[in-house]
């Protein structure tokens, strides 16, 4: 509790105020930051499936003009989906690990999470420098690149989180198997990203 | 690792806040000063966008545009529609009533996530300001507030880029809120407090909420797109460059549609909440109406395409968008058949409140009358951007939402302040609100079935004499807030107290006193089981035992 100010002193006091008689902590108020960031989760997805369903239509009714250069690789993008969806067990790893109560490994595995999700950027960055196309040469060359450069947008947040939590949790107690929101909200989110590349690289890629 | 000394204990919570009015200018985390905020800084874009109207009515007096530029008629039109919706209704109906009275009626001290509450409600403020001062620094988005593109993509590119910012920042708060109000009503009851005892307000606003969170983030995926055609040059909506403007109809209005019951939905629920006080009867059909605003939160989210029968539909989507519209009727009409039922045979107290409601039930209906019709493709093709639309809209938004919103002014203020309202000021403001807004737009349904287009400042001379008919409503419209204004400053400055519960109403945020303490109720939260247990003699709560008589006396 070393970075306790006078302000969390003081809510602190209230928080124990309102739970006068009703036991200790939030005996009363449930914790609902996760439930909360559910939500937002679940607000967020529904940005990608806008940005889906404008896909699928385009693909539906306005196909690529005569001439136009649309083409996808399919090598580096397998390769960063493979990192991306190993990146999810690595940090589910270093979930496992805080619950057992070894921080060191905890954050071992943490850092490699966040260089695969640096990784993934760095793959994304390559391929953008190699495709033959660029934003405006068309409409799928556009969407391609508002899809995934919106969702390497959340990749970027989610590994700066990482990394964050991953200097956070350098500090002995900060997270503890009882009370690791940051560290929660951090895979939760995480995983999310991982699921909306995965349907992400089916449409853009495969389909 | 150093444990901080145990602090000390503080006698007043919240004493990091400041107190007195300025409280109201600060990021304070008390829900109660938050819904003021977001309903004071709503009225005040209200006057914005009234004033606004009273441009476009001026202007509309007379056939030719001689009052102001077209492009100026332009730009004041999409600025009415953008602070009417975004900054006055969606804030208050919302934001306002919602954060004010929902931690009441779950039973809470505050919201679930009080911090995120003002974050939300300072979005507000600056993204109006944004949108306001783009009239000033290269003139305001000039496209509607529907930006429909190729026409937002060719116009102005300036205005139609911090029109974007603005209503992207909006939105994000109003995501902000509807999370929070989910984690409130469901996760944040005070223990005993089940689901089918809470007031209805929590009801249509969870529905709401849900509409808030799967919709909004739609549009505001597509307004990113938008902006990347105006500053990228991309052609995701513009069919010059390949692209496909009804793409961007149809994720406006998976948003724009659902938005209505978000602005309608929660004043269906304050509406639920003022009847049975003053008629002094439970709410008829409690478990009806919590389906049918479940239903309505569903239907809503699928018959966006009826806002497009003329833009190229296939017959199987006109088909399918007109019977899920239809069906929309269902549930609705449930709910008016409530509230008659509601009212019959109570000991009505026609007070201001009762009667806006009143007023709002008969407008409401009228407008949803039109919107059935409207769903209706032959109709719809017939008036598509007339002012047939423009009436029905008022009808719902103005007729229906904003009468809501004086009516629960005219029922909460005494909670609000402390003080009692003048009724006679009261019921001058209904009858000139009244008379004025079915003056101004009634007679917009004629305009429009003679084909009289809607957003366009120069008209056929036909039509001026009801045009100007609609025009001396609109200015009666605006004479009928000054009754409004002087009755809240003079009630706030001298008006007679309110006391804890003038209404001997049974909901909690009665059950303290007028305006209540910081974390609501001093000691325990009331449990109310049956917040709408008027007239039973059964488990009947005594309203002047209740708890709240004794902490107005407590109070310091």
């Amino acid at each position: 509790m070393t970075t306790t100010t006078p302000i969390d002193t003081d809510l602190q006091q209230q928080d124990d105020n309102e739970n006068h008689g009703h036991g200790h902590g939030h005996g009363e108020h449930p914790d609902l930051r996760m439930f909360g960031l559910a939500t937002f989760l679940v607000a967020d997805g529904m940005t990608f499936a806008g940005f889906f369903a404008a896909y699928l239509t385009y693909r539906a009714v306005n196909p690529l003009p005569p001439g136009a250069i649309y083409e996808l690789e399919l090598v580096l993008p397998v390769i960063n989906t493979a990192i991306l969806i190993a990146s999810s067990f690595t940090f589910h790893r270093a979930s496992k690990e805080l619950m057992r109560g070894a921080m060191g490994a905890c954050r071992g595995w943490l850092l490699l999470t966040a260089v695969m999700g640096l990784s993934f950027l760095g793959g994304q960055m390559v391929e953008y420098f190699e495709l033959p196309f660029g934003l405006t040469d068309n409409l799928y060359a556009s969407t391609f690149y508002a899809l995934t450069g919106f969702h390497g947008l959340h990749v970027t947040l989610g590994a700066l989180m990482i990394l964050i939590v991953w200097f956070q949790a350098r500090e002995p107690g900060r997270f503890t198997p009882s009370d690791h929101f940051g560290l929660a909200a951090a895979e939760l989110y995480w995983h999310f990203v991982d699921v909306i590349w995965v349907v992400l690289f089916g449409l853009l890629y495969l389909l | 690792m150093t444990i901080a000394s145990p602090p000390s204990p503080s006698p007043q919570p919240l004493r990091l806040q400041p107190t007195g009015w300025l409280r109201y200018f600060s990021f304070s985390l008390d829900h109660k000063v938050i819904g003021l905020q977001y309903i004071v800084c709503g009225f005040l874009f209200y006057f914005v966008g009234g004033a606004l109207a009273g441009v476009i009515r001026t202007e509309l007096a007379t056939p030719i545009s001689d009052f102001v530029s077209r492009d100026t008629y332009n730009q004041v039109l999409t600025l009415h529609g953008t602070v009417m919706i975004f900054l006055w209704i969606v804030p208050v109906v919302n934001g306002g009533f919602g954060n004010y009275l929902i931690p009441f009626y779950v039973g809470a001290r505050d919201m679930a996530f009080p911090r995120l509450n003002a974050v939300a409600f300072w979005m507000i403020p600056p993204s109006g300001l944004l949108l306001i001062s783009s009239y000033f620094i290269g003139g305001a988005a000039q496209s509607g507030w529907t930006a429909y593109p190729p026409l937002s993509l060719t116009t102005p590119a300036m205005g139609q880029i911090l029109w974007i910012v603005s209503v992207l920042l909006l939105g994000g708060s109003s995501i902000f809120g509807g999370i929070n109000f989910i984690a409130t009503i469901l996760k944040f009851r005070q223990p005993g407090l089940k689901l089918m005892m809470l007031p209805m307000y929590c009801w249509a606003m969870l529905g709401t909420s849900i509409l808030v969170v799967l919709a909004t983030p739609v549009l505001a995926g597509t307004l990113i797109l938008l902006s990347l055609d105006i500053v990228a040059h991309t052609g995701f909506f513009n069919p010059a460059a390949g692209g496909n403007a009804v793409v961007y109809q149809h994720l406006f209005w998976f948003y724009s549609h659902p938005a209505v019951y978000i602005m309608v939905l929660p004043a269906f629920g304050l509406v639920s909440e003022i009847l049975p006080v003053h008629a002094r009867k439970p709410l008829f059909g409690y478990v009806t109406m919590v389906y049918s605003i479940m239903a309505i939160v569903i239907l809503g989210l699928v018959v966006w395409a009826h806002h497009m029968f003329t833009s190229g539909t296939p017959p199987w989507m006109r088909l399918f968008f007109t019977i899920a519209t239809a069906f929309i009727a269902v549930p609705t009409g449930i709910k008016f058949f409530n509230w008659i039922a509601t009212l019959w045979q109570g000991r009505l107290a026609l007070n201001s409140a009762m009667l806006f409601s009143c007023a709002f039930i008969l407008q409401f209906v009228f407008g949803g009358i039109t919107g059935v019709a409207l769903a209706q493709v032959p109709f719809d093709v017939h008036v598509h951007d007339t002012y047939f639309v423009v009436a029905h809209f008022h009808y719902i938004v103005y007729g229906g939402t904003v009468f809501v919103i004086f009516a629960s002014i005219y029922h909460w203020f005494p909670k609000f302040s402390g003080r009692m309202l003048n009724e006679h000021l009261g019921r001058l403001h209904l009858a000139l609100t009244f008379i004025g807004f079915n003056l101004c737009f009634a007679p917009q349904h004629w305009l429009g079935l003679n084909g009289m287009p809607r957003r366009v400042a120069e008209y056929d001379p036909q039509f001026t004499l009801i045009n100007q008919l609609s025009s001396v409503g609109a200015l009666l419209m605006a004479i009928s807030t000054l009754p409004f204004l002087i009755n809240v400053v003079m009630s706030l400055l001298q008006g007679p107290a309110a006391g804890p519960n003038p209404w001997r109403a049974l909901t909690p945020e009665w059950l303290t006193s007028s305006p209540p303490p910081v974390e609501n109720w001093i000691g325990a939260a009331p449990l109310v089981k049956e917040p709408y247990g008027y007239g039973s003699t059964e488990g009947r709560i005594d309203v002047n035992q209740a708890r709240g008589q004794d902490l107005w006396r407590q109070q310091p």
